[in-house]
């Protein structure tokens, strides 16, 4: 008798959990049928993740002179958190039409299949970005998976003012760099030249990438890892030896500490990207008219490279049920000169596209010291390069966090660091079920 | 002489050996009020500098900025603050008080009623108390696409509305306060069980359904990751995912951490408001346990 109704009691549960599932799964096709025969009739809608700042005020814009396509901001928290939600949308069925990538993430975005092809759509804007930002979203392949949005190429900011007091030249070459270092602490063991994040994989990514590494590529069907290449641990070395010998520190970027030295002159410079100056206008505000920028440091004499910190794309989610609208905004926000206007001003968005770029004209208020800033920035730019990101960046950003937090405390080696960041990165993607080239 | 003043050291000796006892747990519930006061007088303190302020003068010294943090909090996208704090209170409040019906007539019947079935379904709901809802958090997120109600207010609602631990503590509550002798007195006058259950029952578990109340409000008020999981439309955000949205505000844009620590102090004060209010009735709770023992 108890049997009996704990089992009636299972089927209605089942029978309430199927039905539930079922029309779910009738709910599906009726609202996509209803949304396609609505397009004709009434606008397009489109709802669009980002969190660009006042996004809302550029795409009114765009609402006010396209009727027939209607955009919907949802502003939401940036970063890794953000793919990780859009993945899961993607997976839920429920996407949203367009999202903001970032460059690293868009491989693992492409491998799940959440972001749609956008060649046909965007085969006019191409010409308007370079060789390098284009390749971030191509992968490399035949395909493009998003439009270029902001770009991050990095530079050297450094203090104008205390570099003159402690009496040493803008560094050239990484060697100067350490030999200034060296020089900095000596007369006054507080303050150091720069620090070394363990929390920020993206700064380190961009200083392998200018020293020439490759850490993911693509050979017929096979990836290939090279995390642990020569110039990766180059890199690592160079940095864990100045740490270790104490003449570097080793605080990570953008924490209470950071900004304290920062503000306290503590901290004489920061290898960073193009976005730098809203960063150090709101956390070191004393400092403001003290910081130059210059390119970063080169490992030869003579050479000029940079590499990528940063910076993201507008993707059209593969499930979408409508593709073509959502790209013909995409199209229209990273390259019509109007929104590139409103994406520096509104935004404080440094664009992608070479018109973009070319908008730029007056230096940041915290770089009044420096008219030039932007065209400095333009010819840094230039010289940046990056590499194709892999399927599972996040596996081996949290691998560097943890390897470098060790290294970093510990002082000790930082190439094995480097080689534990591989390891994780080849073992997630063979479980993931990746064909990896040898 | 000596014979009168031994009885009395004794006598004084006796609660000599109790007071230490008597000093250590007020020692540790000091210790206990510094550790929690001490983050929320730090928000308070930093609330009040200005950007510049945050992070170059020290830690507790007060800042002059808690106005223009106010009128740049209340500015944020026209406002948006407000309508955070309006759908945190909706889900809150109204997740708490379904949450804390379901609970308590659940716990009533599982503690008043013998039924088949009832061991399992209590044993399911142990185990689902081990079960950390952050878990689950995704499962549901899953489920509710499918049933076409992520992105809505349900969905936060709903997944909170049942909770585990509360049904426990309900059920053990109802055990304790509910003289079984009073409901047969009630059923022989001929009262029906949802009669017994208005008029006989629910006044007497009011403070444990207080406590409940309180417990699902304060989890809801600070639930990060469900709504965070749940909802892709910022205007139906609670105030911890709207809050987030100002501190990751990616690569290119400063966090706004003077903006975040003012409202992570307005967030405070409906919460110690609540506290303060509703601690009435768990003091009828502790005198209604004196009464009865």
């Amino acid at each position: 008798m108890r049997v009996n109704r704990l089992a009636v009691a299972a089927v209605a549960i089942l029978t309430a959990a199927l039905s539930t599932a079922c029309s779910g799964g009738s709910d599906e096709p009726s609202t996509q049928t209803a949304s396609q025969s609505a397009a004709p009739a009434g606008p397009v809608k489109l709802t669009y993740w980002t969190w660009v700042p006042n996004m809302d005020k550029i795409v009114a814009v765009w609402n006010q002179a396209h009727p027939d396509i209607q955009v919907t901001v949802s502003k939401q928290a940036g970063g890794d958190d953000a793919a990780a939600k859009f993945l899961t949308a993607a997976k839920a069925g429920n996407p949203p039409d367009l999202v903001q990538a970032e460059y690293q993430m868009l491989p693992s975005f492409v491998a799940a299949d959440a972001v749609a092809d956008l060649k046909a759509e965007t085969a006019q804007a191409k010409a308007e970005f370079g060789e390098g930002i284009w390749g971030l979203v191509t992968l490399g392949t035949d395909a493009v998976y998003a439009v270029p949005q902001d770009s991050g190429p990095m530079m050297l900011y450094y203090r104008k003012d205390l570099f003159e007091k402690y009496g040493i030249e803008v560094p050239k070459t990484w060697d100067e760099y350490a030999e200034a270092a060296r020089t900095v602490h000596k007369k006054d063991p507080k303050v150091f030249l720069g620090t070394f994040s363990s929390k920020d994989p993206g700064s380190f990514a961009g200083l392998a990438q200018q020293a020439g590494a490759q850490w993911w590529s693509i050979s017929g069907d096979a990836w290939k890892v090279a995390i642990n290449d020569e110039p990766t641990k180059k890199v690592a070395s160079y940095w864990g030896d100045l740490v270790k010998e104490g003449v570097i520190d080793g605080m990570p970027y953008f924490t209470p500490e950071w900004n304290k030295a920062l503000n306290d002159g503590k901290l004489l410079t920061w290898p960073s990207a193009v976005w730098g100056p809203g960063v150090l206008s709101s956390n070191a505000p004393k400092a403001k008219g003290k910081w130059a920028i210059a390119p970063l440091p080169q490992w030869n004499a003579g050479e000029n490279h940079s590499g990528f910190w940063g910076g993201s794309s507008t993707a059209v989610a593969a499930k979408s049920p409508n593709k073509a609208a959502a790209a013909t905004f995409a199209t229209w926000l990273n390259t019509d000169p109007q929104a590139l206007g409103l994406l520096i001003k509104e935004g404080a968005v440094y664009p992608a596209s070479a018109k973009g770029a070319a908008l730029m004209t007056e230096a940041p208020d915290y770089f009044s010291n420096q008219p030039d800033f932007w065209q400095q920035a333009a010819s840094i730019g230039a010289t940046a390069r990056g590499f194709t990101f892999g399927p599972n960046v996040g596996v081996t950003y949290n691998a560097y966090k943890d390897a470098f937090d060790k290294a970093v405390a510990a002082k000790s080696d930082f190439a094995a660091a480097v080689q534990s960041m591989q390891e994780a990165t080849v073992a997630d993607m063979q479980k993931s079920g990746f064909t990896l080239a040898q | 002489m000596t014979a009168t003043a031994l009885p009395r050291t004794r006598g004084h000796a006796r609660p000599s050996p109790r007071r230490p006892l008597g000093i250590v747990p007020t020692g540790v519930l000091v210790l206990g009020a510094i550790y929690t006061l001490f983050p929320v007088s730090w928000v308070v303190v930093a609330a009040t500098k200005s950007k510049a302020e945050l992070f170059s003068t020290s830690t507790f010294a007060p800042g002059t900025g808690l106005l223009s943090n106010l009128g740049d909090l209340f500015a944020y996208r026209d406002g948006v603050f407000w309508l955070w704090l309006l759908n945190t209170v909706l889900y809150a409040g109204g997740g708490a008080v379904l949450s804390t019906a379901v609970s308590t007539i659940s716990g009533y019947t599982l503690a008043k009623y013998s039924f088949p079935g009832r061991g399992l379904i209590f044993n399911l709901l142990i185990g689902g108390i081990l079960v950390p809802s952050v878990v689950l958090a995704i499962p549901q997120y899953l489920l509710f696409s499918k049933a076409g109600l992520a992105d809505t207010y349900w969905s936060v609602l709903l997944p909170q509305i049942l909770h585990p631990y509360s049904i426990y503590l309900a059920r053990i509550y109802s055990q304790a306060a509910i003289p079984g002798s009073l409901l047969e007195a009630g059923r022989l006058d001929g009262a029906g069980e949802w009669r017994l259950f208005r008029r006989v029952a629910l006044p007497l578990l009011t403070p444990g359904m207080v406590t409940i109340f309180l417990f699902q409000f304060v989890a809801i008020w600070n639930n990060f990751l469900l709504p965070f999981i749940m909802l892709g439309d910022d205007h139906k955000f609670p105030l911890t995912v709207g809050l987030y949205t100002l501190l990751a505000a990616g690569a290119n844009q400063p966090s706004l951490y003077n903006l975040i620590i003012t409202g992570t102090m307005l967030s405070l004060i409906p919460l110690i408001a609540l506290f303060l209010t509703m601690q009435r009735y768990w003091r009828t709770d502790l005198s209604g346990g004196a009464v009865k023992s």
